[in-house]
């Protein structure tokens, strides 16, 4: 019994061990990569090839997303405030929703799904294959030539998709709206400028910048410590993946708290 | 300082990961402009000295000198200027795969010569004809080359900037006999016509027959200690049984 209580703290001190181990490593990974994106040559080539992998590439995967996100939601709107007759408000109550939470958190999954897999799958096979080795004995650092353009590339990305999903989920719903549930097209619109104002907006921008940042952090940082071979990449690109999904989710609902105090 | 005999030299090089001792008080030099293998049995702690001469990993205690700088005493900014003095050949070459043959040939010229695109392509294609690869070579992907052909794109990558020190790491691990001394001849091609530079190849290898063939020196590492550092006459001829039993390999 002594044996197996002592077995159990041990292993609970280890997980312990392991963990802080872990959040130390990802802080200094952290760290280094800000030192390494301020210290030049900038490479503006690759930041522009990520933000094009990034951005371009997933603007068919945010549009099919925003359109039907806009119109299901202007559809529930409907059915909720048909009872007590104030239909006409879904026009607003989509259009905050969207430019508040919706856009920046469902483009943050988008992207951390579709972006932050290839972040760690591509730094992770290039790890195991002794490519960023290659890197780092020609004087090369890794961290800004590989790292660096990937970060920036979803910081900036991700407010471009946000704002995209923002305005197509908005037609989306105006499409619902106005030519299933026939709410007159100017009621729909009218009422916006009633209940909407910049700050919204800017939260929006805001999250997804942030977004951009936790999975473009996390993807990259999955890719650096990929250890063995193909087993070891698959590993970090799932994890890529989960934590930057968990962690947009998590991360929005503190901003959430904070942003409405301040905007 | 060195003495100008030596091209690197190890001063009581010790490294620990927790409590193991991978390199063990290790002291000698690399000949300048020959060709120096590091030989021993996997886990002797080769490649561990390898990455210390390329400030890729640091000293326990003890010291690194390379080309008369203490690479352990220099500033991170200023090892990765040194490295320029370096091409690497790595165990399964390490070509980027997002690039072709040519591109990856070009990328250190690109990133550290302010050399125009012409320049670089006349560079690049004789580069890529030296170490013996036809021109149609340099438009494939790493994915579409032979193990053999990807070791000589890695070749001539690693002698894009013709560096002064150049450090083969298994080269020829994965190929057939005819290619692996196709590969060694590669090596000692490249050192005769870069030697008036002061140019030294170190090789990382357990190819004991190949070693004897090409080598000038040879390094016997076991369990993190230099067991003999000799040419290649002399270590044929040592007594150390160890050394018998790798030669009776």
């Amino acid at each position: 019994m002594k044996q197996m209580v002592e077995k159990r703290i041990e292993m609970l001190g280890t997980d312990v061990l392991n963990l802080l181990q872990g959040l130390g490593d990802f802080t200094n990974y952290t760290s280094k990569t800000l030192y390494w994106t301020f210290k030049p040559p900038y490479r503006w080539k690759l930041l522009f090839d990520q933000i094009y992998f990034m951005g371009n590439k997933s603007i068919f995967i945010i549009f099919l997303t925003s359109a039907f996100t806009g119109a299901v939601f202007a559809f529930q709107i409907y059915v909720g405030m048909k009872v007590i007759n104030a239909d006409s408000f879904i026009g607003p109550i989509v259009t905050i929703a969207l430019a508040k939470e919706l856009a920046p958190v469902l483009s943050g999954l988008v992207v951390a799904g579709r972006c932050g897999a290839a972040m760690a799958a591509q730094i992770g096979s290039m790890k195991v294959t002794e490519q960023i080795d290659a890197l780092e004995v020609m004087g090369i650092n890794s961290y800004q030539y590989l790292a660096v353009p990937r970060i920036l590339g979803a910081m900036l990305s991700l407010p471009l998709l946000s704002g995209i999903f923002l305005l197509i989920g908005y037609g989306g719903a105006w499409l619902i709206g106005t030519k299933v549930i026939l709410i007159d097209e100017v009621v729909f619109s009218s009422k916006l400028s009633d209940f909407m104002n910049l700050g919204m907006v800017a939260e929006g921008i805001i999250k997804a910048t942030v977004f951009g940042y936790l999975i473009g952090i996390i993807g990259t940082y999955q890719g650096f410590t990929v250890t063995g071979g193909a087993e070891g990449v698959g590993k970090g690109t799932n994890m890529a993946v989960v934590w930057g999904m968990i962690t947009v989710l998590v991360v929005d609902f503190f901003l959430t708290s904070f942003l409405t105090k301040i905007l | 300082m060195t003495d100008g005999k030596y091209s690197i030299e190890f001063k009581n090089l010790v490294k620990k990961f927790g409590d193991t001792t991978v390199l063990d008080d290790i002291s000698f030099g690399i000949h300048k402009d020959k060709i120096t293998t590091v030989l021993g049995f996997s886990g002797a702690g080769k490649t561990t000295l390898m990455k210390h001469i390329l400030g890729l990993a640091m000293p326990t205690s003890g010291e690194v000198i390379v080309l008369g700088t203490s690479i352990t005493k220099i500033s991170e900014l200023e090892l990765r200027e040194f490295r320029r003095n370096f091409g690497m050949v790595f165990q399964y070459a390490a070509l980027f795969d997002f690039l072709t043959s040519f591109e990856n040939v070009a990328f250190p010229l690109r990133e550290f010569t302010t050399m125009n695109e012409e320049e670089i392509k006349v560079k690049v294609m004789g580069l890529l004809k030296s170490v013996g690869l036809a021109p149609e070579a340099a438009t494939r992907l790493p994915s579409e080359l032979s193990g053999g052909m990807r070791k000589r794109v890695g070749l001539a990558r690693g002698l894009a900037l013709d560096p002064h020190i150049m450090l083969y790491d298994e080269p020829t691990s994965g190929l057939d006999p005819i290619t692996t001394h196709m590969v060694y001849d590669l090596m000692r091609e490249t050192q005769k016509e870069n030697v008036k530079c002061g140019f030294t190849s170190v090789i990382i290898s357990h190819d004991i027959h190949a070693t004897l063939k090409y080598s000038d020196y040879i390094v016997f590492m076991e369990k993190g200690k230099v067991v003999e550092h000799l040419d290649v006459e002399s270590f044929k001829k040592s007594e150390n049984p160890v050394i018998r039993r790798f030669l009776e390999l």
